[in-house]
């Protein structure tokens, strides 16, 4: 993250390419609906990387069959939240597993501030180490 | 490339040279198109029209293979006629065909009507128009009777706003699904006259005739083969008889009572077989209804040509 050249964040898979188009968008996607798995779409403004409960854009879109439908819906999460970031997520609800088996971000603010470092001082000289996103400062909905 | 000679995969790749023949089989669209002449029975200007689509679509096919220009064509339909002649039924073939043809990806059917697409109150339409859409995508949308959408003495009714939505999407994503309007032939048009954006950006407008009565009595044939039943030489002249009398009365729907007809025979057939208990019974004599199981009918209580269904 703080070394990531352009602050950009790195979370889910191919989070270190560079953003993927459309058309790989619904490759992967076709991949999750072959298999089954149930594709949802999240976005917020919070970029911490534990911040694991992100806001879900409308229901999971269980009844859709085709990629075509589910771009349709990141397009519109796109145009709702044009500086949010948006990940689409796909869920396999197979027994043992039930676990996301897709995840990855489709969408980004235009400028990614990044995090600074924090130190805290504890008992003993020791001191904490954690990081905090620059733009938390600033209340949700007015970060990016 | 001589037609006798074996279709190889060698033979496709090169350049400028087609074979009909492969692009056929590889479709398997002339299994689908058989079983479309088997199982449906009458529907000759229909089952032509569909002929014609999937060849256009493969000559399309082989077009782009040498490099032709060849743009998706408009597909959207609309099917016009009375009730139980099939348009349901034709419209699943459709997405059958067309995704053979790999006109759609998925070739799944979304059969809606006004309610799932025309919301209760302000704002509530255009979400629930566009996620029918959704489901629709890479297959396609079945509007049963869907003049309901128009509201002609209605100003502010919602069921505009679904359609102009509709308009957009058949206009900007051909690609990813094809529209079917099904209705009766006097409303559709009326339906038309009042929206012609949505009557130029439909393709096909395809009607389906009625079925005469031995088109109708085949269809019985074939409903009881599936359900493996048969009828008796006297039950068959009987059942002949219900489908004159039947199509001269009220709230005939082809196809629809026919079946429904067929249905109610079995449950006299189950109640005649209960009452002879102690008759052992054979294999025939389950599968087979007796003129008596038709005869029973109402329809033949009624004279003909009367009011009551």
């Amino acid at each position: 993250m703080m070394t990531n050249h352009g602050n950009r964040i790195t979370q889910g898979q191919f989070s270190f390419l560079p953003d993927l188009t459309d058309a790989q968008i619904t490759k992967q996607l076709d991949y999750a609906l072959k298999n089954g798995w149930a594709v949802g779409i999240e976005y917020t403004d919070d970029p911490h990387p534990r911040n694991t409960y992100w806001e879900m854009f409308g229901m999971p879109l269980f009844d859709v069959h085709d990629a075509a439908g589910i771009l349709e819906a990141i397009r519109g999460c796109r145009q709702t939240f044009p500086n949010h970031y948006i990940k689409v997520n796909a869920f396999d609800s197979t027994r043992g597993r039930e676990s996301l088996r897709l995840s990855f971000i489709v969408g980004r603010p235009k400028e990614e501030p990044g995090f600074s470092l924090v130190r805290e001082e504890g008992a003993g000289r020791r001191v904490h180490y954690t990081v905090r996103a620059y733009v938390t400062d600033r209340p949700e909905g007015e970060r990016y | 490339m001589n037609a006798l000679s074996e279709p190889t995969p060698d033979s496709e790749a090169q350049a400028g040279d087609v074979n009909l023949d492969v692009v056929f089989r590889d479709s398997g669209v002339g299994e689908v198109l058989e079983g479309l002449d088997r199982e449906l029975i009458g529907l000759a200007p229909v089952k032509s029209r569909i002929r014609d689509i999937s060849a256009l679509l493969l000559v399309d096919k082989l077009r782009h293979q040498v490099g032709l220009s060849s743009d998706a064509p408009t597909l959207h339909m609309c099917f016009t006629g009375n009730p139980g002649t099939g348009k349901t039924t034709v419209a699943l073939r459709m997405a059958e065909i067309l995704r053979h043809l790999g006109y759609v990806r998925k070739g799944h059917l979304v059969a809606v009507t006004r309610d799932d697409l025309v919301g209760q109150y302000i704002g509530h339409t255009a979400p629930k128009t566009r996620e029918v859409l959704k489901r629709a995508m890479g297959g396609v949308l079945f509007i049963d009777e869907a003049y309901y959408l128009h509201r002609p003495e209605n100003e502010r009714d919602y069921g505009q706003e679904a359609i102009e939505i509709l308009l957009q999407v058949m206009e900007n994503q051909r690609d990813d699904l094809v529209v079917i309007l099904a209705g009766y032939k006097d409303r559709m048009e009326q339906f038309f006259r009042s929206n012609p954006g949505l009557s130029s950006r439909i393709a096909h407008h395809i009607d389906f005739p009625d079925y005469s009565p031995a088109e109708l009595f085949a269809i019985a044939r074939l409903m009881l083969e599936r359900m493996q039943y048969q009828l008796s030489p006297d039950a068959e002249v009987a059942f002949r008889e219900y489908i004159e009398r039947r199509s001269t009365q009220a709230h005939f729907a082809n196809a629809r009572s026919i079946r429904n007809g067929l249905d109610r025979a079995r449950l006299r057939q189950a109640s005649r077989l209960l009452g002879q208990r102690g008759v052992s019974l054979c294999r025939d004599d389950l599968m087979t209804i007796e003129s008596a199981d038709i005869r029973a009918s109402r329809v033949f209580l009624d004279p003909p040509r009367t009011d009551s269904p």
